[in-house]
């Protein structure tokens, strides 16, 4: 840096002010976006709303309806997709955290699922349909539901990996003292020390799942009917989105606005839910 | 036995292993549990590598025969025919490019700026809630901001923007092809400035991390050396974090790539080569979620997936690269 000369004393305050002036006009550039987009969902979404979003079924164009098998359907689907992706985002957490450590390969795995985390959800669609709808034949729930496991999967594996790590380690070495094995220690003590941030990373893997859109029209796609069988194709909020909100019709563009104010307060909610937690644990 | 002696000495390699001689029985069955406990949470760990291989690998098969049929030359061609089952994948390689990289140049800058008004400027109190609404705008499910391009934001630059552009930038020489066309609003344009949006928060946050990582000694010295504010970002908390920032940039390139349901909405999935950023075009996500269950033919869905299979490995290489180099600033700042 140059000495300061009060010549360009004036000069290098000026370019302070311009560049911190610049970051903050940048900040409440992002702000109005945020408003902008909540904004207009909420205003075209709120004057959608209605008993019947809930009662009736969605309807063929020109007719009255609403979400509910939709509505069903997405909340099947993220369900199914937490029982199976869940556990076994845990036990691979648990196992790089507590097996792995700082090995290599404990490495390699989160590299690969730092990889997996950020992977383009619509090529995770395409991987279920290779082995799940082709060999079945149909599109199905399943299948949907075991896409959206394989974009929770890799929120959860992280999630629980650092938590648990953040678990002292004289906790470990209690319970071993005590001559207790390694699967109670985990199972007994650290699970219980480690809950809530396994539970926030849940959280936010639901928040994650319950939008994505593209991974769904390759495998569970959509059913205008109420259905409960996820060996058939189901009906999912973020299809109908998007098969309404591009169709011509008003009645369906507004049920696209309304499914789209019930997915984002869903999401943000949870995902609310979810920082207040983390906060909550590192105060 | 012995494999409880082997874990414990694992968890705690610089201490001794606790004598486990008094608690013989209960320690055989805690083996057993050990065996199957830890063999499970190992399967797990493998399957998460095997999910990633098998992306590469089901979408490699999938796509092959519209490789084997095209040739290399399925990259290089622009014709789209599913009439005459003609495939070839320039067009939404190129739109994919041309969106990713203006949303790159549109979201660097404002992300940078957030990263320093959060880091520099903010006052306390404030930094807290403006950080975690911009987190916020990560957070909305990416077909929230398709239908907001949609409504909303194509009206907006068929009205304004497009018009304006065409009249000013659109009557140059050469750069003039770039901006020529009907103001439609739909358009690799848009599709860039909301993919930019959705990827502002992600950058944001790792720059605002990186930045926090640089030693107070460091930026405290420079101050006393009578650097603004300014001067302190620019000649020493950048340089110091410069591989990670890039990192960071090269993370959200990676989920501009990929984006699917935001760009969908608004790029009006023509598949005809043009110029122009305000004309309507595809990407291969477009492409893929646009046209997937009309695909009417096995060459035409092998092209789709063959296009997956593509984006899969670029993004899976632009991702890798991010990481390493997010990895290298992680390692220099000792954690």
């Amino acid at each position: 840096m140059s000495a300061p000369r009060p010549l360009l004393r004036g000069r290098r305050k000026a370019v302070n002010a311009l560049a911190l002036g610049l970051a903050s006009f940048a900040t409440l550039l992002g702000l109005v976006v945020l408003v902008w987009i909540l904004g207009t969902t909420l205003i075209h979404g709120a004057a959608a709303l209605g008993p019947h979003l809930i009662t009736q079924m969605t309807p063929p164009p020109g007719a009255a309806g609403g979400l509910a098998n939709a509505i069903f359907g997405s909340t099947l689907l993220v369900l199914v997709a937490v029982l199976v992706g869940a556990p076994i985002g845990v036990l691979a957490g648990t196992h790089l955290a507590e097996y792995g450590r700082a090995g290599p390969f404990a490495e390699l795995v989160r590299f690969v699922n730092d990889i997996l985390l950020s992977a383009p959800s619509v090529v995770i669609g395409l991987f279920v349909y290779q082995i799940v709808v082709r060999p079945s034949g149909h599109f199905s729930g399943w299948a949907g539901a075991v896409a959206l496991g394989f974009i929770l999967l890799p929120v959860v594996v992280r999630t629980t990996d650092e938590t648990m790590r953040l678990v002292p380690i004289s906790l470990r070495e209690a319970t071993l003292a005590l001559g207790a094995p390694k699967w109670r220690m985990i199972t007994q003590v650290i699970y219980p020390a480690a809950r809530v941030g396994i539970l926030t990373g849940l959280l936010l893997g639901i928040a994650r799942i319950s939008g994505e859109t593209a991974p769904l029209l390759f495998t569970a796609l959509n059913n205008q009917y109420w259905s409960m069988d996820l060996g058939h194709p189901l009906a999912n909020v973020p299809v109908v989105i998007f098969q309404f909100a591009l169709s011509p019709y008003d009645s369906w563009h507004s049920l696209a606005w309304a499914g789209a104010l019930l997915l984002t307060v869903f999401v943000l909610v949870v995902s609310v839910l979810a920082r207040t937690l983390l906060r909550g644990r590192t105060n | 036995m012995q494999t409880v002696m082997q874990q414990v000495s694992v968890a705690q390699p610089s201490r001794p292993a606790p004598s486990a001689v008094p608690a013989a029985r209960v320690a055989s069955a805690g083996a057993r549990g050990d065996l199957i406990f830890g063999g499970l949470a190992r399967m797990a760990t493998a399957f998460v590598l095997l999910v990633l291989a098998g992306i590469a690998l089901a979408t490699l098969i999938g796509g092959w025969p519209a490789f084997a049929r095209f040739g290399a030359s399925f990259v290089a061609r622009t014709a789209w025919d599913p009439v005459q089952r003609d495939f070839g994948a320039l067009v939404p390689i190129y739109g994919t490019i041309v969106t990713a990289v203006l949303s790159m140049l549109l979201a660097v800058p404002i992300a940078f700026g957030i990263a320093i008004f959060l880091t520099e400027v903010a006052p306390r109190p404030l930094a807290g809630p403006i950080s975690a609404a911009i987190e916020l705008l990560a957070g909305i499910p990416s077909i929230i901001y398709g239908m907001w391009g949609l409504f909303v934001f194509v009206p907006f630059m068929a009205d304004w923007v497009d018009p304006w552009l065409a009249a000013s930038l659109g009557r140059l020489p050469v750069l003039g092809a770039l901006f020529s066309g009907p103001p439609l609003g739909l358009g690799m344009l848009t599709a860039g400035i909301i993919l930019g949006v959705m990827v502002v928060p992600f950058v944001a946050a790792v720059m605002r991390d990186v930045f926090t990582l640089v030693p107070s000694a460091l930026r405290e010295s420079a101050f006393a050396l009578g650097a603004t504010r300014w001067e302190v970002v620019w000649h020493v908390v950048l340089p110091y974090t410069r591989t990670a920032v890039v990192g960071g940039i090269f993370l959200g390139l990676g989920r501009a790539l990929g984006e699917t349901m935001a760009v969908t909405f608004v790029l009006g999935n023509a598949h005809d080569f043009n110029l122009s950023l305000l004309a309507p075009s595809t990407s291969i996500a477009a492409a893929i979620a646009n046209e997937f269950t009309e695909a009417d033919s096995a060459t035409y869905l092998s092209a789709l997936i063959a296009l997956g299979f593509i984006l899969f490995v670029v993004t899976f290489i632009v991702l890798v690269f991010a990481k390493l180099l997010l990895l290298r600033l992680a390692r220099q700042a000792g954690r």
